[in-house]
């Protein structure tokens, strides 16, 4: 499905939620322990037979950021999970956390 | 997402000294109080959410209940008078507006205006439609908060801040749940400024307790410091210069707080050279930002601060007086007035970009260009190791025989002088320049200083091209409550 920031998506395997920070403009097959996630509302009726796959257990993190490779999709993780973050069966990165000192 | 990380944290409350109010609220707690006053707001059917008051937990509250509600947040100035508030709320009509008692009966009769009052939110009951957590739209196009600009150059308009500007800035600028249990942030600055929203929403995202204290007073915050354990705070500088007056008269020191972000204005030299004595432990940041770009675009970090504090080179010393370098997310440029970039140390205007930019003002004005740049309207300059500096705002620059002065620098070279607590430079009109240098000077007290004395001064120590035509002494100088200069007052006192 094509993203656009500020969508929501869940997991149909573990408690995982997102929201997207940035996306491109092309069609992407987001992942979370190895199955598609889907809209908020889906869930409910969403096939939940599947397990998390075992390439894919390394869990996601509330608060955290994941972006692929080219830096082109960013996801922040607002409920955690267990199963991990990916684009098909390519899994995300977490980004790694700035430190900025606060100035507000 | 604050709520499910940490909801039983206390994420916000009155600052202790406050001994009427002990409002407290945990992370959980809050997200609750949101979704009861997003209810109560979404019954009443109005298209903004004003807020009249000074700054209590229900600030936040009433901020986070606007997003949920869908509605943008406008925070107004409680210090207006009654006509200058119900012009404002004019514009942002239907509305919900929430008040202190003291506007309530006024702004209650105007039409399309659904009043609540600020202390009955305490105890809102659950309306009987409440919001679902899906309600909670997170569409960054939508607007967030509406800000009147502070106006020293012009009528106030109202910047529109939407969404994916603050979320750009926040996420920019700070990691989640980064703060630890024990850090708090004194919150000084009136709901109505940048710096308020900004501290309120990156506050939240990492965890940080917020202590608001209503009105700044220099002995209510250092004692709020103390009490409280504050580790964290934003002032503008003339609420620091007061703190450090305060704490060099009584010979004491602040040790506890780790990290104190400055900005709104100029800071002069000698003031954050005294703060770096009296708060021994504290990382200062200087913050340069405006309300059309969600606070923060860049910062001089605390290590430049020292390196600058203890070098013995005049150059890096200057540093001091500098904004730092932009944010990762953020650009800088500096144009002539043709819009060209000018070589570094050269003066110009302040342009920015990046995401966190909105430049965007209600009625369909923007200041944006294609390419995505704001002019800022402040002058400035970047030296050649890319470190900015702020001269004022564009309109102030003194333009004499057609050379161009900064007031800065040369308010900057009299503050030097011993006997001068306070100063403040702007052009007149004259006949034989077009514009002539006037400065403005508060004396310390029984300090003397003639005329010919200041001339002397800055001649020897700026250029004689700077040498002020008139000089006028005040008792003290006219500042919004959130530390800029009113330039154009003193224009209109030095005419009279």
């Amino acid at each position: 499905m094509k993203l656009t920031a500020g969508n929501r998506l869940v997991s149909t395997v573990c408690s995982t939620e997102i929201i997207v920070v940035k996306a491109g403009d092309e069609d992407v097959s987001l992942t979370c322990g190895g199955i598609a996630m889907v809209l908020p509302e889906e869930r409910q009726g969403a096939t939940t037979d599947g397990t998390i796959s075992d390439e894919a257990k390394n869990g996601t993190l509330l608060g955290k950021r994941y972006i692929n490779v080219d830096d082109t999709l960013e996801l922040l993780c607002t409920k955690a999970g267990e199963g991990s973050l990916g684009i098909g069966d390519t899994l995300l990165e977490e980004k790694e956390a700035k430190v900025l000192p606060a100035s507000d | 997402m604050a709520a499910e990380g940490f909801g039983e944290r206390v994420a916000i409350s009155h600052s202790s000294t406050d001994s009427s109010k002990t409002q407290n609220l945990t992370y959980r707690e809050l997200y609750e109080a949101s979704r009861n006053v997003a209810g109560s707001i979404r019954a009443n059917e109005t298209s903004t959410v004003g807020f009249v008051d000074v700054s209590s937990p229900n600030l936040a509250v009433c901020l986070f209940a606007s997003a949920w509600a869908g509605l943008p947040f406008v925070p107004l100035n409680y210090r207006l008078t009654d006509e200058e508030l119900t012009e404002l709320a004019s514009q942002i009509l239907p509305a919900t507006m929430v008040t202190g008692t003291d506007y309530y009966e006024k702004l209650n009769s105007v039409n399309d205006l659904k009043c609540l009052k600020t202390a009955d939110l305490d105890n809102i009951e659950a309306p009987a439609n409440l919001p679902e957590d899906s309600d909670w739209e997170m569409d960054g196009e939508k607007e967030a908060i509406l800000l009147f600009t502070s106006g020293t150059t012009g009528k106030p308009k109202a910047a529109i801040l939407r969404h994916k500007h603050i979320v750009s800035y926040v996420l920019g600028s700070q990691e989640f749940m980064s703060a630890t249990e024990e850090q708090a942030t004194l919150m000084s600055v009136p709901p109505y400024h940048i710096a308020c929203m900004a501290n309120i929403s990156s506050s939240i995202y990492t965890g940080r307790r917020i202590v608001m204290m209503q009105n700044f007073e220099p002995v209510e915050w250092i004692k709020t410091a103390r009490n409280e354990n504050i580790t964290h705070a934003m002032v503008v500088p003339t609420m620091l210069w007061r703190m450090v007056e305060e704490l060099v008269a009584k010979s004491e020191k602040i040790e506890t707080v780790q990290n104190i972000a400055y900005g709104g204005g100029k800071m002069p030299i000698d003031v954050i050279e005294k703060a770096l004595e009296v708060f021994p432990n504290t990382n200062f940041v200087n913050a340069y930002g405006l309300t059309e770009t969600s606070s923060t675009v860049s910062i001089l970090s605390p290590e430049a601060h020292r390196a600058a504090h203890n070098s013995s080179d005049p150059k890096e010393r200057l540093r001091l007086t500098s904004v730092g370098k932009p944010l990762p997310t953020m650009e800088v440029s500096i144009r002539d007035d043709k819009g060209k970039p000018v070589s570094p140390n050269e003066s110009g205007e302040i342009w920015v970009r990046g995401e966190q930019v909105s430049g965007e003002y209600k009625g369909g004005i923007s200041r944006v260009n294609e390419e995505g740049w704001f002019q800022t309207n402040d002058a400035g300059w970047i030296d050649e190791d890319g470190y900015l500096f702020i001269e004022g705002r564009l309109d102030d620059v003194i333009v004499r025989g057609g050379e161009n002065i900064s007031p800065g620098e040369l308010e900057d070279t009299l503050r030097q002088h011993p006997a001068i607590l306070d100063v403040g430079a702007f052009g007149v009109e004259d006949t034989e320049w077009g514009e002539a240098i006037a400065v403005a000077l508060v004396l310390h007290k029984e300090a003397n200083l003639t005329e010919d004395e200041v001339k002397e001064f800055v001649r020897e120590n700026l250029r004689s091209s700077r040498v002020p035509d008139k000089i006028v002494f005040y008792d003290e100088l006219p500042y919004t409550e959130t530390g800029k200069l009113l330039r154009r007052e003193l224009m209109f006192y030095a005419d009279t």
